[in-house]
């Protein structure tokens, strides 16, 4: 018996300069990183304060820094898809081969929705709820932090997939029979699954501490109708989540059991069915565009309306479009295969679904339009990205229309014409909106805010490059070229590849900017300084606290008695009819203890995913183990809660004095 | 601007798309049906488009905070109007652009036969890694990655698939059809002018994917009846040895065909393939493929 399973040293790809070039400067660039924290000693600060912490403002920027990070991962495969087809025109080959052309496409869209779409969403909700609910934390804080590491043990296991093995060649549906054994034989597909799989559960379970936080944590007098529709929108996104990511878990094990036990789900032979899992892929699949997409309207709504100096236009009819939008984001999953052979009356039925759910969508348009109207518009970095995202969002859903015509999805479907249309929505959908909260929320996580003008450089780039990389795409669609192409014989399409690479160039030249951005932001910080945690002139609770909050958020809950309860009270003070703040009693408040249950469960996570994916039978048995004995010891904890003393909260308050306070 | 850059896009799409041979360039029935929708429910989502995109422009520019012109009106929050508007707006929409996709899912449902006095012509298609066989059952005969068609005449297709799902896809004579193995899928066309067309898979199927690309020559009937009897005097016979040597991966194949199909082949290569390697039918073994 192999103690080693598959793994082998063949399985490090030595021979593939390209991969080893990768490896050296992101290992050097990590030892470097890892080095540097040695010795400056920062292990135990990091330690405490960082990857043991469960409070919900680390977690949502921890989140936010790996989504970044695998944003430059993602894009990096992007822009070798684009060179590549830039350059494999005719006769010639490119540079890349197909086997590795294959998995850069396949590893790209993973990425992207999995490992950057979906931590941005999800970090921004754990950073912003809380602080808008007027609440001190999450409902269950010690589970959210088994999130977000569960998270990152999918981003690590996705990454070494690139070093040690191969990673997928199927694209990032892994439809069967391509996906089978018999098709894919190596470690590709596991990878690919252990690493959704294991991330996936930890998707799954923040979904159940936000349903849980919206609905039972909330401060005194915030009613439904009382609460910010950010937190609407990531009610409905996690409600989404919850009812979503199991059909995606129990699939990806079916596909597991077909490819480690021998059984038949979607295998060609003994009446297993690939057309079920392309339906059970896209019942997840279609929700999950809403998941991405929701809390990015709730982004748009909260900007538009502080930066309008104007309460968000038709507040009952957004809460209204956002759970129109939640329901009937299960009934379209069918238009992801008009072209499978379904009658007429079923391809009529979900194209008629599919337009209908940009009904409510429309509507969302028209009512940040309308809230615009009549305010004073400040265009700071977070407007231009809500009013790039408006007018360039409208035509992807215009296109997204185009599609859910059955005659005509079977002209442009499995086209680059798709793939043109599928980036015009989540691009300025949820990308552009996750940028516009980060510019937003980033003054209240740090205390000061961003540079303005790296900020609208790195919007203007993203913009034009953004429309230069993918408008090309919808014209060679239309001229028949189809999507996952490593070279093709149809010279006409070049030109609009090579313009599609400078749009790339140009998108490139933006997330520079960004980086330029966040660096010139911490070292001018002293100039850039919020004192007043209000530095938007916000209407949301997040803004009635210090920024960087305290760990308790709120010495004294606040009390709510209308929508933008904040704003409402600031305009009282303004014309002097109420007093900045009420009299304060303390008392003390019991906040969560910091705990490595997170952390540790993600470390046996790892080795049990790692040793999955190569049959390392005994190892996946340590590390089963290992996380099982990691929670036992957490159910049998005796205190999880420290207590912050009265006499705390009151010196915090007279050293971090607020304007106002509710 | 950015509606601009939009119209732009699409007329150069439309001039190019024009002479390139794509989907805006029919030459059947059923594309031109299916390019009409496509402007149709253009057309009318630009007309409601455009304008949003522009107000929205209009709007946040007249509403900076530097213009002293503009009345700041906070308390303008709600409007029943307004509201009855901006929902009524897209919902008409939908239920224009519906109707078009109600009636255009039925009108050119692959599976439907086109109307036409002259009998259809068969073929049966199987996509095989990573090449297209297309079977005659008519005539007796096959070809590999080529696909010549009489124009004028109906043609209808029954497809499958060796193993991994692929897509037929020509995109001046018809929309495309996933081909899946073990099932047979159903589509109709009919090349009204004379020409090459490109075909190929719409859908990722491996390694050998961007060469599973052919070429369908729409001939007189004439020729077509010529180049039938042609193939049938020369090439290889089709049966059951043959295909378990073409089923072989490869790539990048050149044309060529076959001079007779053994009896019911097709029907033989659909029920092949949902029985195991070590069943009945051993002599269509699926697609097998050798990697690391």
């Amino acid at each position: 018996m192999n103690l080693l399973g598959k793994l082998t040293w063949a399985a490090i790809p030595f021979h593939e300069p390209i991969i080893m070039g990768t490896v050296g400067s992101v290992g050097a660039v990590v030892m470097a990183a890892l080095a540097w924290v040695t010795l400056k000693g920062y292990w135990p600060y990091l330690w405490r304060e960082w990857i043991t912490s469960v409070d919900h403002k680390r977690i949502g920027v921890m989140y936010l820094a790996f989504a970044l990070i695998m944003l430059v991962r993602g894009f990096a495969d992007g822009i070798m898809m684009r060179t590549q087809q830039a350059v494999a025109a005719g006769g010639a080959q490119g540079y890349l081969p197909p086997e590795h052309f294959d998995q850069i496409f396949s590893a790209h869209g993973t990425i992207m929705i999995f490992f950057v779409a979906m931590p941005l969403v999800i970090g921004l909700m754990n950073f912003a709820v809380p602080l808008q609910l007027g609440v001190r934390d999450v409902a269950f804080p010690t589970m959210n932090s088994v999130s977000l590491w569960l998270t990152a043990t999918g981003i690590l296991l996705i990454n070494v997939s690139l070093f040690v093995g191969e990673f997928a060649k199927t694209g990032w549906v892994a439809y069967p029979p391509l996906s089978e054994l018999q098709f894919s034989p190596g470690v590709g597909v596991d990878y690919y699954l252990w690493s959704l799989q294991i991330s996936g559960m930890g998707t799954l379970l923040s979904g159940v501490n936000f349903v849980t936080t919206i609905l039972k944590v909330r401060a005194p007098g915030m009613s439904y109708m009382r609460m910010p529709v950010f937190c609407w929108t990531a009610l409905a996104s996690n409600l989404l989540i919850v009812a979503a990511f199991p059909v995606l878990t129990a699939l990806f094990a079916m596909l597991l059991l077909d490819r480690y036990l021998g059984f038949h789900f979607f295998t060609l032979d003994a009446g297993g069915n690939a057309m079920m899992y392309v339906n059970l892929f896209w019942v997840w699949g279609h929700p999950e565009v809403y998941i991405l997409v929701l809390p990015a309207f709730g982004i748009y709504s909260e900007v538009s309306a502080t930066f309008s100096g104007k309460p968000l236009f038709g507040y009952r009819s957004m809460v209204g479009a956002t759970l129109a939008i939640c329901v009937l984001s299960y009934t379209v999953w069918l238009h992801h295969f008009f072209t499978m052979g379904a009658s007429a009356s079923v391809n009529a039925f979900f194209g008629i679904t599919s337009m209908i759910i940009g009904v409510p969508t429309g509507v969302k348009v028209f009512n940040w339009l309308f809230t615009m109207y009549g305010g004073r518009v400040r265009f700071s970095v977070p407007v231009l990205w809500t009013i790039g995202f408006m007018v360039t969002f409208v035509f992807g859903g215009l296109t997204g229309v185009l599609l859910a015509l059955p005659a005509v999805d079977w002209q442009v479907h499995n086209s680059v014409f798709l793939v043109a249309h599928f980036h015009h929505v989540i691009v300025p959908g949820v990308l552009f909106g996750a940028i516009a909260g980060y510019n937003y929320w980033f003054p209240k996580a740090f205390g000061f805010k961003l540079d303005e003008r790296w900020g609208a450089a790195a919007f203007w780039c993203w913009f034009i490059g953004f429309h230069l990389a993918f408008m090309p795409l919808y014209v060679t669609g239309l001229m028949g070229m189809t999507r996952r192409l490593q070279h093709y014989d149809v010279l006409a399409w070049q030109p609009w590849l090579l313009v599609a690479e400078v749009g790339a160039v140009i998108v490139m030249a933006g997330i520079t900017c960004q980086v330029i951005q966040l660096v010139m932001s911490i070292r001018l910080r002293e100039q850039l300084r919020d004192t007043t945690g209000d530095p938007w002139g916000g209407r949301t609770l997040e803004w009635a606290t210090a920024s960087p909050p305290p760990a308790w958020n709120f010495a004294v809950l606040p009390r709510v008695d209308e929508i933008d309860a904040f704003w409402a009270k600031k305009q009282r003070v303004l014309a002097k009819r109420e007093l900045p703040g009420r009299q304060r009693t303390y008392e003390p408040i019991e906040v969560s203890k910091n705990s490595p249950v997170g952390f540790v469960t993600a470390f046996f996570a790892v080795i049990t995913g790692f040793a999955l994916i190569w049959h390392i039978w005994w190892m996946a048995g340590i590390g089963l183990l290992g996380a099982s004995v990691t929670w036992l010891a957490f159910m049998f904890r005796v205190e999880d809660e420290v207590e912050i003393p009265a006499e705390q909260l009151g010196r915090f308050d007279r050293t971090h004095p607020l304007e106002v306070s509710l | 601007m950015r509606y601009g850059l939009l119209t732009v896009v699409l007329l150069v799409a439309a001039t190019l798309g024009g002479c390139d041979g794509g989907v805006l360039d029919p030459k059947g029935p059923i594309t031109l049906a299916e390019r009409q929708i496509l402007f149709n429910a253009t057309g009318i989502m630009l007309a409601i488009v455009i304008p949003v995109a522009l107000a929205t422009l209009g709007v946040a520019f007249w509403f900076r905070a530097s213009n002293a012109r503009a009345t700041y009106r906070p308390d303008f929050i709600y409007s029943g109007r307004i509201e009855m508007l901006v929902w009524s707006i897209p919902l008409m929409t939908v239920l224009l652009v519906g109707t078009v996709a109600w009636i255009g899912a039925y009108d050119l449902d692959p599976p439907k036969p086109i109307a036409s006095s002259t009998k259809p012509l068969k073929v049966q298609v199987v996509s095989l890694d990573w090449k297209w066989l297309f079977i005659y059952p008519e005539q007796g005969i096959a070809s590999v990655n080529h696909l010549t068609i009489p124009v004028g005449t109906p043609v209808s297709f029954e497809l499958t698939s060796s193993g991994v799902m692929n897509s037929f896809f020509v995109p001046q004579l018809a929309g495309q059809i996933y081909t899946m193995a073990g099932m047979v899928t159903h589509l109709n066309l009919r090349a009204d002018h004379s020409g090459t067309y490109r075909g190929m898979s719409a859908n990722y199927s491996g390694a050998g994917f961007s060469d599973m690309v052919f070429k369908v020559d729409a001939v007189a009937p004439d020729s077509f009846a010529q180049w039938a009897a042609t193939t049938r005097g020369a090439g290889p016979v089709l049966d059951a040895k043959a295909y378990a040597a073409l089923a072989k991966p490869s790539q990048a194949v050149a044309p060529f065909t076959y001079r007779s199909v053994a009896n019911g082949l097709f029907v033989d290569i659909t029920s092949a393939a949902m029985q195991s390697a070590e069943g009945l039918c051993v002599a269509y073994p699926k697609s097998m493929r050798a990697e690391r």
